[in-house]
Order: C-alpha cells, then structure tokens, then sequence
C-alpha cells in the first residue's frame, strides 16, 4: 500500500524503479547535493535520476538476483528430479517435470525439423526459466518490495520480465544462436540468403540486404519487446489495483475482485508467454537450419 | 527502464543455464523417459503374449479334459464289462460247486439210507425171528430157515 507520505505516482514510480548499482560519472550531484569526485563512483542509485545518469554502466541488482535465482532454482529442481528419474513408476514432483520435459520435447519435434541436441534442452531451459520469471507476476505487488523496504532495501522490482535489460538479453541470446547456426548449417550460403533475398539480381544487393538484416534484427526485437511488453502491462495493472486500495475502503471490495480476476487471468498470460517465447525460439532456429 | 548491463548478464546466464540444462537435465531426464515407455511397452506386449498364451493353454486343457473323460468313460465301459462277466463265471461257478455239493449230499443219503436199510434189514431178520418163534412157540431152527428169512430180508 502507498504510504502515508507518497503520492499514488510516487507509489507507482516506486514500484518501476529498478534497484541499480553503476558507475555514476564524475560531477555528477547526487541526491543529498555532494558532487562525485573524478573518475566516477560505483554506487547504489538514489532513485531514477541517479539510475539514469549511470546509463550503461549499471546492473539491475534486482532483476538480475530474481533472474539468476530462479535460473538455479530451475537448473537445481530440474537436476534433482532428473537424478531421481528412473523407469520405476514417476510420483509427486517428478511427474510433473516430465510432463513438461515430454511437452516440450513434443513441440520441439513438431516445429523443429533438424537434428539438433541443443534446441529441446534450451526450449526447456527458456519456457521454464521465463514462466518462473513471469510467475513472480502473481505475487503480490507490495509483499516482497516493501519486506525489503523495512529491511534497509530501497527498490526492488521482482519481476524480471518486467525489464527490457532481461527481455532483450534473452532475445540476445537466441539471435546469437540463430546467428551461429545459420552460418554454421548454410556457411556462405547464408551470406547469399542475406544479399540476394527476396530480389535475384547483384543491383539489389543493398535493398536486399537491407531489408534481410531488418528482417533477421526484428526476431529478437518482437521476442523481447513481446515478453516484457505484455509482463510490464500485466505488472502495471497489478500496481494501478493495488494503489486502489489505499482509495479508501469503500474501494476494498472492489479492488479485492479486479485483483482475483486479473490474478486468474494473469496465469493465462505468463504461461502464453512463456510459451510464445519458447515456440518462437525453435521456429527462428528452424528457419536457421533450413537451406534454401 | 534503462538498459545497461543487465542486459548482458542476462544473456551470459542465459547461456549458461541453457549448457547446464544441455547437459546435466535433459539428456537423463529423456533417457529415463524412453527407458520407461520401452519398459512399459514391453510389459504390455508381454502380457499380451500372456495373455494368449493362456487361451492356448485353455483350449488344450479342454482338449485334455475331453480326451480324460472319453478315456474315462472308456475305462467304466470296460469296467462293467469286466463286473458282469465276473458275475457271470461267478454263477457258473455256483451253480456248478452248488450242483456237486448237491450231488456229494445225495450220494451220502443214498450210502446212509442203504446202510440204514442194511441195518433195518440185519435186524428185520433177528426181530422176524424173534416174532416167529413167538407166534409158532417154538423155535426155529435158524440153519434151516435160513434162507426163508434171508429171503424175507431182502424183499425188505
């Protein structure tokens, strides 16, 4: 809930604000008007304004702890479970991971035409890793940010989905891939796919590579700003109704009913959007390992 | 909303988790998988061979069961065959030893009837006598009526 001092947008942009901890550059007055010495500081920043003014030079501690936790938190409930897979009879947990293994391991072989190891284990890894992302989503806006709060933790974003930096150094990756796989499956022939597509003659060469690199950038950019559009929008919802509640208590019931229902409808999406991301994924690093 | 670093730490771990999965999840979780689904395959195909097997078992046991009773009733045909023809020499048997035994009894009657006939007659001899002399007061001379009461005797 807004406390007594902050405003509905200070509460709102509260809760945007990624804990970040950068390099801020030399002369810069930071919030309590001391100015930076030469050669820059590496500090927590103090709001928005400092988090801007580091630019590249600093990580979302928040976003990043969420993300490589849940990252562990996968890899480590998944291997157990893959220890204690046998051809016994699967019971409790290990049914489900092998629902999901075999789900995934069916989409992959209806999209994916190749032959090649890696794409099942890394749509595993991204449907469960960005599904258990998105699934912080469903925990209450103010329960985590606001434990830390009291604990000396001035901004926490728990939802890792819910910043570009990570939707986009997914996305990263998987163009990366697509990269390494078409120019390893096609070689050169991925350069003439890349030139001479979709007009066959050497004097288009420049519009055709032109629209084939607007083309290939626009995979990843639809993947991440797909996933993180769609979790932002989710998130603010979540902010919006539970800034509601401090509209007084006329407005408890209300708010109590558009969080249920968004909550439920809210399951519904990470999981779709964990889905698109994974499918979306294999079909790019199909089209990757086809030769024309 | 600002991209920094983050951006490629995120793309680092990504890498990173995806090689941990590649390496350490999937191949033992699929592998564990098809094991299973081979196991369970086999398992339904055996008990489907079972599963005939035991109709053929069935079928022969009848035919065994068949062949027992045809056998068996085979066995008590003969058997009552036997019993009456057993009866039968038995009869014979009977009735022969009871025929020679009648025929033994008979022959001894005869011998005692004549012996006692025998006796009877010694004696008619001596008591015809004895009667004579009484009715003739005088006693015969039993050399010289010898004969006559022989011959009384034997028409006895």
């Amino acid at each position: 809930m807004a406390g007594e001092t902050q405003t509905v947008s200070e509460y709102i942009v509260h809760h945007l604000t990624n804990l970040t901890y950068g390099k801020l550059p030399a002369g810069y007055e930071r919030y309590d008007g001391s100015i930076v010495a030469d050669g820059g500081a590496w500090v927590m920043a103090h709001g928005g304004d400092e988090a801007a003014a580091m630019g590249f030079n600093a990580v979302h501690v928040d976003s990043m702890v969420w993300s490589l936790g849940l990252g562990i938190f996968f890899c480590w409930f998944f291997h157990r479970m893959a220890k204690r897979a046998s051809t016994g009879v699967p019971t409790g947990a290990l049914n489900a991971v092998e629902m999901i293994v075999g789900f995934i391991d069916k989409t992959v072989r209806d999209t994916f035409h190749g032959r090649n190891p890696m794409i099942a284990p890394l749509a595993l890894t991204i449907f469960v890793w960005v599904f258990l992302m998105n699934l912080m989503d469903l925990v209450p806006v103010d329960l985590v940010p606001h434990t830390l709060a009291l604990l000396g933790v001035e901004y926490q974003k728990i939802v890792p989905s819910t910043d570009p930096n990570i939707t986009f150094g997914l996305s990263i990756g998987v163009l990366l891939l697509i990269l390494y796989y078409s120019i390893k499956v096609k070689g050169f022939g991925f350069a003439r796919e890349l030139a001479m597509n979709p007009f066959n003659h050497w004097l288009l060469i420049p519009v055709n590579l032109f629209m084939e690199v607007v083309g290939l950038l626009a995979k990843p950019f639809s993947l991440a700003l797909r996933l993180f559009g769609n979790m932002y929008a989710g998130e603010m919802i979540f902010i919006l109704i539970a800034a509601l509640f401090s509209a007084g208590v006329m407005w408890m019931v209300p708010a109590g009913l558009l969080q249920i229902g968004w909550a439920i409808f809210h399951i519904l999406v990470i999981t779709l959007q964990a889905f698109i991301f994974m499918v979306l994924t294999i079909v790019y690093l199909s089209m990757a390992h086809e030769d024309h | 909303m600002n991209i920094n670093l983050t951006l490629i730490g995120q793309a680092i771990a990504f890498f990173g988790f995806v090689w941990f999965c590649m390496k350490f999840v999937w191949p033992p979780m699929v592998a564990a998988m098809a094991e299973r689904e081979h196991k369970i395959a086999e398992g339904l195909a055996a008990a489907d061979r079972a599963n005939r097997d035991l109709e053929i078992a069935q079928e022969k046991a009848l035919e065994r069961l068949k062949e027992a009773k045809q056998e068996a009733a085979g066995i008590v045909e003969a058997a009552n065959r036997r019993a009456t023809q057993l009866i039968e020499e038995a009869k014979d048997t009977a009735r022969l030893e009871a025929d020679r035994v009648k025929a033994a009894a008979q022959a001894e009657i005869d011998q005692e009837a004549n012996r006692a006939r025998e006796q009877l007659r010694s004696q008619v001899a001596v008591l015809s006598l004895a009667g004579a002399e009484k009715i003739l007061g005088a006693s015969i001379d039993r050399q010289a009526h010898a004969q006559l009461v022989d011959q009384l005797a034997a028409e006895l």
